[in-house]
C-alpha cells in the first residue's frame, strides 16, 4: 500500500502553510532550458539548478539552510511565475528576493555586483572583478560564476570573455546562448 | 548528520501510512498521517543525530494512535481491522496492547509489529537497549497473564 498522491500533496502543503520548512523545492519540468530544480526559503530564492535530480541538491541545501527541506509547490509558485514570464520575454527583472546565506562572503559580494548587470547587456569577467575591487581577479570571478547558486535570476549568463566569446557556463554553453538570445544580447 | 526531511519522509511515509491504516482505518489514517509528519517536522531541528529515525517516527505515530483512540472512545478498545497483506501476526495483539503501560506497549509494538531492533527501540523510547528488551518481554508476560 502506498499513500495517495492527494494525501502526499496535502501533507506537503500543510507543512509549508504551517511555516515549518527551512527550504521548499520543486522541479519545473520542460522550461525552455530544460528541467530546473528550484528552491526557496522564507527570505527568497536560494537555488536554481540545471541538474533537476533532487538527490543531488538536497544535502547541500540542508547543510546551508537547515534540515527541513521538502518538496512543496506552493512556496515556489511566485518564482515559477516570474521564470515563466521571463522565458516568455515578458519580464526583464526578477522581483523575488535572493537568499545566498549559504555562500562565502567574497561570493556574496561578487553575486551582488552580478545582480546589477542589466537584461539584454553583457559584461566581462574582468569588468565584474574590477567592480568588486580587484581588476585582476577575473579568474576568481569566473569560479564564482561557475558556482552561482541561482543562475538565471543572478544573471551569470551575461558575463562573457573579454574577446567576446561566451567562454563557459555551469549549465552548458547551449543554455547560455539561449538566454542571451532570448534577451536580445546576441543575434 | 540529519538527512534532509524529504529523504526521511520518502523513506518512511508508506510504512507509517500502512501502520496507521491498520490501527485506525482508512478514514482516520489520513489525518493521523498528516499529524505524524507535521509533529516530526516540528521536532526535526532539535534532533541530535540521524540514527533511529525509523523508530522515532513510529513512536510518534503510535502516540497519535493512542491519543486518537482515547479521544474517540474513552476506555474503548481498538477495532479489529482486516489484514491486507501477510505482515504482522502482531495484528492479533494490537487491540490488546492498549492496556499496557506506555513504555511496554511501545516496545511490544515496535518489536513484534515492526521488527525494530532493541537498539532502535531503546532510542525511540529514550531507554537503553537492555531496558527496551526488558520492557518488551515484560509487556509480553503481562499480556499472557491477562489473557490466559
Amino acid at each position: 500500500m502506498t499513500i495517495s498522491p492527494s494525501l502526499d500533496e496535502r501533507f506537503r502543503a500543510a507543512a509549508a502553510a504551517a511555516d515549518l520548512l527551512d527550504v521548499a523545492f520543486d522541479v519545473l519540468e520542460d522550461t525552455p532550458v530544460g528541467s530546473l530544480l528550484v528552491a526557496v526559503t522564507d527570505r527568497g530564492v536560494c537555488r536554481i539548478s540545471f541538474d533537476s535530480e533532487p538527490e543531488h541538491s538536497l544535502e547541500q541545501l540542508a547543510r546551508a539552510y537547515g534540515p527541513r527541506v521538502l518538496r512543496s509547490s506552493r512556496p515556489v509558485e511566485r518564482l515559477r511565475r516570474e521564470l515563466d514570464e521571463y522565458f516568455e520575454g515578458r519580464r526583464r527583472e526578477f522581483d523575488i528576493a535572493t537568499d545566498v546565506r549559504g555562500v562565502p562572503d567574497y561570493y556574496q559580494r561578487v553575486l551582488a555586483e552580478l545582480a546589477r548587470v542589466e537584461y539584454g547587456s553583457t559584461t566581462t569577467y574582468g569588468a565584474l572583478a574590477a567592480r568588486t575591487g580587484n581588476p585582476r581577479a577575473a579568474r576568481a570571478v569566473g569560479t564564482v560564476m561557475n558556482r552561482n547558486p541561482i543562475p538565471i535570476v543572478l544573471p551569470c549568463h551575461r558575463v562573457i570573455g573579454a574577446s567576446g566569446s561566451l567562454t563557459g557556463y555551469g549549465g552548458g554553453l547551449d543554455r547560455k546562448e539561449h538566454l542571451l538570445r532570448l534577451e536580445g544580447a546576441i543575434l | 548528520m540529519i538527512p534532509p526531511f524529504e529523504t526521511f519522509y520518502e523513506a518512511h511515509r508508506a510504512e507509517i501510512y500502512r501502520f496507521l491504516d491498520r490501527r485506525l482505518g482508512r478514514d482516520r489514517a489520513e489525518d493521523a498521517f498528516q499529524e505524524t509528519f507535521l509533529r516530526a517536522l516540528r521536532a526535526y531541528p532539535r534532533l541530535q543525530h540521524g540514527e533511529h529515525l525509523r523508530a522515532w517516527v513510529f513512536t510518534i505515530a503510535n502516540r497519535i494512535v493512542v491519543d486518537d483512540v482515547r479521544r474517540r472512545k474513552p476506555g474503548g478498545e481498538l477495532p479489529e481491522l482486516p489484514v491486507e497483506d501477510g505482515l504482522p501476526a502482531f495484528e492479533d495483539l494490537a487491540p490488546l496492547t492498549d492496556e499496557l503501560p506506555p513504555k511496554e506497549r511501545a516496545a511490544v509494538v515496535l518489536r513484534y509489529g515492526y521488527d525494530l531492533t532493541y537498539d532502535e527501540i531503546g532510542a525511540a523510547i529514550g531507554s537503553s537497549t537492555q531496558a527496551a528488551r526488558q520492557a518488551a518481554s515484560a509487556g509480553v508476560r503481562r499480556l499472557r497473564k491477562e489473557h490466559e
